[in-house]
């Protein structure tokens, strides 16, 4: 067991049978702990799968890792949150999952194209499937969808991925380098802070280096700031994807002003060059703090107009409520994390389960909901909006003073670390190993998307057609963040 | 044939599509933007016939047919619509039964021609609007026949001229439950909230705009220019049916017709801008709803 953000070395990773790694992630997640990342890392030639799990109940992560040949015994049988990942280990390492119930590729087939695999097909009178994108009529991310549907009935919707995948994991190895930063914040583009601090408390951890105080508070400021433009943006999109015009339109400007109070804080919308390592690249002085809380505060008020708006329209809620519902149960079962679970009633949320930075010392309470249907997915981030306004507020009147910016040396040679940051689509982990001269060896991204993007797939069982659009809003997952 | 009749069906042709440019100020005007110039859609047509058309390989002359065909209904339609004092181009016994099924012409061929091309999208379209117009139909006929026997005629340069301000003294309830039914007819025949969303993007939900898709150019200026017919043929029946201004004077009836019209017009843009679209699963319902209304206003009347 070790915190969020803590390095340890290399060799005091238990290496475990693969029984009892088996064993080991059955005991764990029974114990309600959470698979963060899950890869695998070659060392002298061998291959060793490594496990990272949360435990929100202890605040720990734990990692183990055991040694695995061409093929070994799915674990997705035991633990179906695992599945994305063992299709990712088959397809990046050779190494084949045995007896796994759903084995294709998840980003791009050896030898292949993405979307190029076998898909399910339904057979018999009057069913019929639709194929969409992975070109798409809005200005978004290629992915490709599969419908296999009765009428308007959808049976099954198949998700192929893969067109955005760029090797940011692979180009990672060897580094840090120069390019490693603008990497991160471009991982998937509207979380760029979230993955940002994610990169630098691992560098620092690894480097044995600590931001100051008042750098963990803006990174803090400008991660809530980003979870408040792409909520705020989420819930116009969602208004818009029912044709509700005042809350689309209004929501949609309101994003902005959001996206401009990050500017305001480091000179970019989206908050790139703002989280460095050891700190932050720009500091605040109090001229900027006083317009920051000003600003923030009038613009919680339009957005609770805007959400007023939704949550009282008979039509829209009848629009919400009860589409694309997924239970608790299914949410635990299969990993959900971020809005998506918190809306079904699951408290997993890393501010308080595994809190690093400044959030070791500011709590922000939990936002749940029940029904894990639209209307939830929309209300937990009205809810989550309206804590990060406050949070934002209370960092703003307390600054503490102090440097923004420590040195950040070398990385020390053969470590593992992992560190994990709730960004606003969620739980966001990275990890990493460094080699004997304390470069990166491996390099492990998981966005919160990679769990996420099967929820879309079984929240659109037995719904209509006509609603995909609206219910893959309410989880607006991202495609490159997915792809790497 | 009425040649005084040609003086509103060249106006039709001329400011039709200005209803289109007020519908889309109106919800500018909700979500506090400039919006779009009145005049838009006559660009958009002017823009689209300067244009080359392409044609997928796998369509036949059916898809090319028919934007032509439906456009080609909806001026038949619009030579049968009375407006203000004005009688119709062509008018005769049971001429709205024509009309109902000269939209249901322009629809046969938009369908045909979204089959033709093979598409997932447009079959799922035309489905959608073979299935809703066809609820829409009764709403439309049943509402027709009742002011028709309200006014003691079956040609509708008859009935609309003889529905004046007494009428609605004299049979309110009728009046208005025909109006509302049209009004629903009116939302649904022309695709717009509650029941389709002309602004989305998204195939998956359109119900009209997917059967387009694959027409550009001049195929796709006459579908443009054939709705914004059909826009002033359904509005221009609920404006006769709910606005019976009739002072013998031509200007003023003229003038309240398209006072009315345009009104009608704000009024959509106002719903559009405060509800959402209705589940694709409940639109029977209100179509079925609209029926209702109509045949409780032929009862009434028949009582």
């Amino acid at each position: 067991m070790i915190s969020n953000g803590q390095s340890v070395p290399l060799g005091d990773v238990p290496r475990v049978s693969l029984a009892r790694f088996r064993e080991l992630l059955r005991e764990s997640m029974g114990a309600g702990a959470h698979v963060s990342a899950f890869f695998g890392h070659p060392e002298d030639g061998r291959l060793f799968l490594y496990a990272v799990m949360s435990h929100g109940l202890e605040n720990a992560l734990s990692i183990f890792a055991t040694e695995v040949a061409d093929a070994y015994p799915a674990l997705t049988p035991e633990c179906p949150p695992l599945h994305a990942f063992e299709r990712e280990l088959w397809e990046r390492w050779g190494v084949r999952p045995e007896g796994h119930p759903w084995l294709k590729p998840v980003r791009w087939p050896a030898g292949g194209s993405p979307g190029v695999t076998d898909y399910f097909h339904v057979r018999g009178e009057e069913v019929h499937e639709v194929a969409v994108g992975p070109v798409h009529a809005g200005i978004i991310e290629p992915g490709h969808f599969r419908f296999q549907c009765h009428g308007e009935t959808v049976f099954h919707l198949e998700i192929s991925l893969g067109y955005q995948q760029r090797g940011v994991e692979r180009a990672m190895a060897g580094g840090p380098t120069k390019r490693a930063i603008p990497y991160m914040e471009t991982l998937a583009g509207d979380t760029t802070v979230g993955h940002a601090t994610a990169y630098c408390e691992l560098v620092e951890s690894l480097a044995g280096a600590r931001a100051p105080l008042r750098a963990q508070v803006i990174r803090a400021i400008a991660l809530e700031l980003e979870r408040l433009a792409n909520h705020t943006g989420d819930l116009g999109a969602l208004a818009g994807d029912v044709a509700y015009l005042p809350t689309a339109a209004f929501c949609g400007r309101l994003r902005g002003e959001w996206l401009n109070l990050t500017a305001l804080l480091c000179g970019s919308r989206f908050g790139r060059g703002l989280v460095r390592p050891g700190g932050v690249g720009f500091d605040v002085e109090p001229g900027r703090v006083a317009e920051l809380a000003r600003r923030a505060e009038r613009a919680l008020k339009d957005v609770a107009q805007a959400a007023g708006l939704l949550w009282n329209s008979p039509s829209v809620t009848a629009r919400f409520e009860g589409m694309g519902a997924l239970s608790k149960e299914t949410a635990v079962e299969l990993g959900f994390v971020g809005p998506t679970a918190r809306a079904s009633g699951l408290e997993r949320d890393v501010r308080q389960d595994l809190p690093s930075g400044l959030y070791r010392f500011t709590h922000i309470p939990v936002s749940t909901w029940h029904g894990g249907d639209v209307f939830a997915r929309a209300y937990v981030r009205w809810l989550e909006i309206q804590q990060s306004v406050a949070f934002v507020q209370a960092q703003l009147r307390s600054l503490p003073g102090g440097p923004v910016r420590a040195g950040c040396g070398k990385l020390a040679p053969r470590r593992i670390a992992a560190t994990v940051v709730e960004g606003w689509r969620g739980e966001i982990c990275h990890a990493a190993i460094t080699d004997a001269e304390g470069r990166f060896a491996s390099y492990k991204v998981v966005d919160p998307s990679f769990h996420n993007w099967f929820g879309v797939a079984t929240a659109m069982r037995d719904q209509q057609i006509s609603d995909f659009p609206l219910c893959n809003k309410s989880f607006n997952l991202s495609y490159c963040g997915h792809d790497l | 044939m009425n040649l005084e009749g040609l003086v509103p069906f060249a106006l039709a042709l001329v400011l039709a599509p200005l209803l289109l440019g007020v519908i889309n100020r109106t919800k500018a005007f909700f979500a506090g933007r400039r919006g779009a110039p009145l005049l838009q859609a006559y660009y958009d047509v002017a823009k689209l016939l300067r244009k080359g058309a392409v044609f997928s390989r796998t369509t036949t002359w059916v898809f090319r047919a028919g934007p032509i065909l439906s456009l080609a209904a909806m001026l038949g339609g619009l030579a049968l619509l009375p407006v203000g004092g004005f009688p119709a181009v062509v008018a005769f016994e049971g001429d709205f039964v024509l009309l109902a099924y000269l939209l249901g012409v322009a629809r046969f061929f938009t369908v045909l021609a979204a089959l033709d091309t093979g598409s997932a999208f447009e079959g799922m379209g035309a489905s959608r609007d073979v299935t809703f117009s066809a609820l829409a139909e009764p709403a439309l006929l049943l509402g027709l026949a009742a002011v028709g026997r309200e006014a003691g005629g079956l040609s509708l340069s008859g009935i609309l001229p003889a529905l004046t301000a007494a009428t609605w003294l004299s049979a309110a309830p009728q009046i208005a439950l025909v109006a509302a039914a049209l009004l629903v007819v009116f939302l649904a025949e022309n695709a717009r909230v509650p029941v389709d969303d002309p602004d989305t993007h998204l195939e998956l939900t359109m119900i009209h705009e997917v059967m387009i898709l694959d027409h550009s150019g001049p195929d796709l200026g006459a579908i443009l220019y054939a709705s914004v017919l059909k826009l002033w043929i359904l509005g221009g029946l609920l404006v006769g049916v709910a606005l019976p201004v009739r002072t013998g004077t031509v200007l003023i009836d003229l003038a309240s017709f398209l006072g009315g019209l345009f009104a009608l017009a704000v009024l959509t843009g106002v719903i559009e801008s405060t509800m959402a679209r209705l589940r694709l699963v409940r639109i029977p319902q209100l179509l079925v709803g609209a029926t209702t209304l109509s045949i409780l206003a032929l009862i009434l009347v028949l009582r």
